[in-house]
């Protein structure tokens, strides 16, 4: 199976981890996988070695030698080259003082400008802009539709018209000025970095309207080409950003570390999804830390401060450790949850998730399934589910489409749950330290099998004070 | 499977109950990115030089960039002189560069040192056809024909079904369409299956390409499920005759295992009614890296792939991965991508492709 860097450095850690010094053949040793780790990630060649020696230096230095523990330095060694090589600081965006901010989109064919285009307007909505997207794609056929259609779905207007695409871009912004939006973003067609005929169209497009960004689209799955394609693009328009897509697959990583590397510019924002709202500013720093597989706690709760009703939330969690939280707290909670975006993805981002319950898919109409059985119980059934006998089990189960023993199944898994919280709340109330928490886990694992070993595996760790990565690396 | 949701819903409320005593703090730190104070800045616009190439589509020509990239490498390894350990390190980055991989270039590598030995080759310039053989066999021995034969893929009569799967904007719908062109002007009356009924105007898409080369195309509503619109041009395709349907289907990323099964359903179904699939084809972008490998992998666990269709290769990306895919899953490319013009798509050819790479 093709390995994920963060499924890789886990296995080379895990080796590490043990001993308390490291020998020079560690060193060589880890090294060595590290560069093949990132090299079946298509980190390009050149930033592999460079990122490399760096880490050598650094490893076989001082810094080592007088480390405590010693595996723990290389970890943060290379986290830290990582991060570096990420690109340090996310990128802020600011917008022009004499509206509109003009941002021009450039890729290759496929990489997703027109779907980024709009996942980009959705953004900066969010941001209380009022964005206006420019079909400025007039070669592949539909792609003015494309971004119509996604236009209306965020509710966003959508210029084009068929004539040139310097001509439509010229045009929109005068639109934009006209319709007063503040922001105006230009899809523009995929083309080949060494098409010299349509990169001079482009340098025309972004001559007539003079971005103030121009957003590379990079696909996250590209190869060795990355660095090449970010060079020409950049030398032709001066780029200001990358934007990254595609993420969500098993590629994760490589593109996204050559291209900052090699071409300096920054990767602003990236795509994890298919949805409008898969879509963020790009955190390297978070970013590193998933590839290390320390989980992305930042972005979760990021996410989870724009999802949930603070007081309701609150009020649920006591709720949870107290074991008194209900069917109905948890409808409640679900809805809240849904509004984050797929269960699957923000599972992916908790830290300290084993890898193998990483990787099981997580299908969100299992979330409308539970909803529905929910839905069709009575408040009373809600708060005390033991009432629910074989009857109102039926009726439950005809209410909502399903044979009555997923009813059971989700009223026994649902208590099984509410068990395994208070549990962990004698344990959390007593101020454990990391040791004891662990003997607790396994006591849990044991009563649960295969999955119920997720939650406690994780939920110990969420109320700890949000770490910063040095303490995750300590934790580790 | 409730219970991993049930848990994993609990831990996210936990989640933000943390959230809420670290808020305070927090916002102090956050900067809100639209808060920033902003000068207006101009980019800096370098011309770049109007030079008008218009090449013809010819294999070797179109894989000119590749060539002349790969070939500089390469280049400066076999003028070098003396064969020593730099010589094969050398060699090794340059296939690395090349996409190929790091595994795949470490065996051909080996294989290649080997023959150099036995041979008592000690000039770097020897190299290059040894290199190139090893990789010509690597390729060598695939059936590339796109079949037709119903008999063959245990289909009684009916149309011939060719299934285009793979992940998003490798370029599926354009293949179609030039492909659709070849059939039509070939004289077979084609049906296309507008499959892809997630992403916004993908079957508007298709239909342009549809009335380019005149075949007819068989739509449902936008969200519909994909093989009931499959089955539905199979259908159409067998009341009328026509020997061959090509089915569209929505990007997918293989790892998401709920949209694999989607696919699986669409090939279960276009076997089921009057039609026999005959080909899956997985399109991939020649600048895909060592995902490829996985692509391929995961579509043909899924799908049961009979053949690679390379686009893109008129880039400067190398599409090297192929070469994987050919000897670990032994999937032959079958057609390539190398413009935008509807003649662009051509039929692949191993030596063409490695002599291209290093002459």
């Amino acid at each position: 199976m093709f390995e994920t860097l963060s499924n890789r450095f886990e296995g080379i850690f895990k080796g590490i981890r043990g001993r308390g010094k490291l020998t020079q053949t560690d060193i060589e040793e880890t090294l060595a996988e590290i560069r093949l780790a990132l090299l079946e990630a298509d980190v390009n060649l050149d930033v592999v070695d460079s990122m490399v020696a760096r880490i050598r230096e650094r490893a076989e230095g001082q810094e080592l030698s007088r480390a405590l523990n010693p595996s723990q330095q290389v970890i943060k060694i290379v986290l830290d080259e990582l991060t570096v090589s990420l690109g340090g600081e996310a990128m802020r965006l600011s917008y022009a003082s004499k509206p509109p901010t003009v941002v021009l989109m450039a890729g290759l064919q496929g990489s997703g400008k027109t779907t980024n285009s709009a996942k980009l307007a959705q953004w900066f909505k969010k941001q209380g802009r009022h964005p206006l997207l420019v079909g400025a794609d007039l070669q592949r056929p539909a792609a003015v539709e494309q971004l119509r259609t996604l236009g209306e779905q965020i509710d966003v207007p959508v210029f084009s018209e068929t004539s040139r695409p310097v001509r439509v871009a010229r045009k929109a912004i005068k639109e934009a000025n006209r319709t007063a939006r503040d922001v105006v973003i230009v899809d523009t067609a995929g083309r080949l970095a060494i098409d010299e005929e349509l990169m001079a169209e482009i340098g025309d497009i972004s001559s007539a309207v003079q971005p103030h960004y121009t957003f590379l689209v990079v696909d996250a799955m590209t190869g060795q080409d990355a660095v090449t394609m970010a060079r020409a693009f950049d030398e032709t328009l001066a780029l200001d950003g990358v934007i990254l897509t595609k993420l969500d697959g098993d590629a994760r990583g490589g593109a996204a570390l050559s291209v900052k590397e090699v071409v300096g510019k920054p990767i602003a924002f990236a795509s994890t999804g298919e949805k409008i709202e898969d879509f963020d500013t790009f955190h390297p720093d978070r970013l590193a830390s998933r590839i290390l597989g320390m989980g992305d706690v930042e972005t979760l709760i990021e996410k989870a401060e724009e999802a949930f009703e603070a007081e309701q939330a609150e009020q649920a969690a006591a709720r949870l450790l107290e074991g008194t939280f209900t069917l109905e707290d948890f409808l409640e909670q679900m809805q809240q949850i849904k509004k984050m975006g797929p269960l699957g993805n923000l599972v992916g981002m908790m830290p300290g998730i084993p890898k193998e319950a990483r990787d099981v898919e997580i299908d969100d109409r299992h979330l409308a399934r539970i909803e529905g059985i929910i839905r069709s119980m009575t408040p009373a059934e809600r708060i005390q589910p033991d009432i629910i006998n074989g009857s109102r089990r039926l009726r439950i189960a005809n209410g909502s489409g399903v044979q009555p023993t997923e009813v059971r199944q989700l009223i026994d898994q649902f208590s099984q749950m509410r068990q395994m919280m208070k549990q962990f709340a004698g344990l959390g109330s007593k101020k454990v330290n990391p040791r004891t928490r662990s003997k607790g886990k396994k006591g849990k694992q044991r009563r649960g099998g295969r999955v119920t070993e997720k939650g406690p595996a994780k939920v110990p760790k969420m109320p700890l004070s949000l770490p910063g990565l040095e303490d995750r690396v300590g934790g580790f | 499977m409730f219970l991993v949701v049930i848990v994993a819903v609990a831990a996210l409320i936990l989640i933000g109950f943390s959230w809420y005593f670290l808020a305070r703090d927090r916002r102090l730190e956050r900067r809100d990115p639209s808060e920033v104070e902003a000068p207006d800045q101009g980019s800096v616009v370098v011309a770049p030089s109007a030079e008008t190439a218009g090449p013809a589509p010819k294999f070797r020509d179109r894989l000119g960039t590749a060539r002349s990239a790969l070939g500089g490498y390469l280049g400066s390894v076999f003028g070098r002189g003396a064969i020593n350990e730099q010589t094969w390190n050398d060699l090794e980055d340059a296939l690395i560069r090349a996409d190929v991989g790091v595994s795949t270039a470490a065996e051909i590598i080996s294989v290649v040192r080997a023959k150099a030995a036995d041979e008592g080759f000690d000039d770097a310039s020897q190299l290059a056809d040894l290199v190139k053989a090893e990789i010509v066999s690597r390729l060598d021995g695939f059936d590339r024909s796109l079949s037709l034969d119903v008999a063959a893929a245990q289909g009684e009569s009916g149309p011939a079904v060719w299934l285009f799967v793979g992940v998003n904007g490798v370029g599926k719908t354009t293949t179609i369409g030039k492909l659709a062109q070849r059939q039509s002007v070939a004289g077979r009356s084609v049906v296309l299956a507008a499959g892809d009924t997630f992403r916004a105007a993908a079957v508007e898409q298709l239909a342009v390409w549809s009335e380019r080369s005149n075949v007819e195309i068989v739509r449902g509503s936008k969200g519909a499920d994909p093989s009931s619109v499959v089955f539905d041009a199979i259908e159409h395709a067998a009341a009328r005759s026509a020997p061959l349907v090509m089915a569209d289907t929505a990007g997918r990323l293989q790892t998401r295992t709920n949209l694999m099964e989607e696919l699986r359903k669409v090939r279960r179904v276009a076997d089921k009614g009057s039609g026999t699939v005959t080909e899956t084809l997985l399109v991939i972008d020649a600048t895909t890296g060592q995902n490829g490998l996985s692509q391929a992998r995961q579509f043909t666990e899924a799908v049961d792939v009979t053949g690679v269709i390379l686009t893109k290769l008129d880039g400067s990306a190398k599409g090297g991965i192929v070469i994987a895919i050919h000897s670990e899953l032994g999937i032959p490319v079958k057609l390539a991508g190398l413009g935008e013009g509807i003649g662009d798509l051509v039929d692949f050819d191993p030596v063409e492709f490695v002599d291209a790479l290093f002459t």
